[in-house]
């Protein structure tokens, strides 16, 4: 017999400190997947954020760099301007990315930093306690909303793949989502084409994934996975934003 | 004849497999308790496996693996 499906060698063996159904693990998986499959594991670092995905230094058998909350995008540029030759990853949440790091992911797609960067897109803050993240929807309760996000008070989430990709410097910006298995080939599909974009030199590339997060969200891993189709994907629609 | 393995102690009990599983081939365990204190994903139906590794895509704990 042969073994058609394994974890990749680019995991360590550290099991993930997730909570059951979290989506970070599915996408830890597919990063490390792509790396192996693109053949650039010698090569490759990897930036771990503030944020539930702190530890993902730990989960990589990559060189991985620790950034201050949001920085990651900076740190990647410094590493791909020392190593161009390089190619960097950095791994990133709502809260990281789309609130205390907007100036950061803007800057780094507005210099066309040849960075790919992966974006978890869970419409909560998870590690803090589930509070209101900027990309919480409407309605959407959370630790800080407990009435549902108000339009009137917090105005309405951020779409951060649509901003992106209205910017030069961005070569590559697709969003894509966990809650079925056919969506999760797609993510892996778009993460692979989101490191050619950076082997390729073209420029800023980034995968925004609309993923589950049930301990938060007060759901089942699947009620979330269904939560995600019903709700997210109406607000923050699938597919590629920009491909230059 | 394909075998899938659910690596019971690194299973967190999510059912993500469950749910994706076309063929129904596993099922949450009822009385075993893994070394976490869940109860993990569990084969109930062999035979019925198509290897579309589904269940291991989807799967948040890289905890199955599939042989064919």
């Amino acid at each position: 017999m042969a073994t058609i499906f394994k974890r990749t060698s680019v995991l360590t063996d550290v099991p993930f400190h997730y909570c059951p159904g979290c989506g970070h693990g599915i996408v830890h998986r597919m990063v490390a997947e792509v790396i192996e499959e693109l053949g650039i594991r010698n090569k490759t670092a990897g930036v771990a954020p503030v944020g539930c995905a702190v530890f993902a230094y730990n989960y990589f058998d990559v060189d991985m760099y620790e950034a201050a909350h949001g920085r990651a995008p900076a740190v990647a540029t410094g590493y791909k301007r020392v190593h161009p030759e390089n190619i960097v990853f950095t791994y990133q949440g709502d809260g990281d990315l789309a609130s205390i790091g907007t100036a950061e992911i803007v800057q780094a797609a507005h210099r066309g930093e040849k960075i790919t960067t992966i974006f978890i897109n869970n419409a909560i803050y998870g590690m803090t306690g589930g509070q209101m993240a900027p990309t919480t929807l409407v309605g959407q309760k959370t630790t800080t909303s407990p009435l549902g996000r108000s339009k009137e008070h917090c105005g309405e989430p951020i779409r951060m793949a649509e901003m992106l990709a209205t910017i030069n410097g961005a070569a590559y910006i697709e969003r894509t989502a966990l809650n079925s298995t056919a969506n999760i080939i797609r993510t892996k599909a778009a993460i692979k084409k989101a490191f050619e974009t950076q082997i390729a030199g073209k420029g800023f590339s980034m995968v925004e994934v609309l993923s589950p997060c049930p301990t938060n969200w007060g759901k089942s891993p699947a009620e979330s996975m269904d939560w995600i189709a019903e709700n997210m994907i109406p607000y923050y629609p699938l597919g590629v934003m920009k491909e230059a | 004849m394909v075998k899938v393995i659910v690596l019971a102690d690194q299973c967190k009990g999510c059912g993500l497999c469950v749910r994706a599983c076309p063929k129904s081939v596993l099922a949450i365990s009822k009385s075993h308790l893994n070394v976490k204190g869940y109860y993990p994903a569990e084969v109930v139906d062999q035979e019925a496996c198509v290897a579309c590794t589904a269940c291991a895509r989807t799967c948040p704990d890289v905890a199955i693996e599939i042989e064919k």
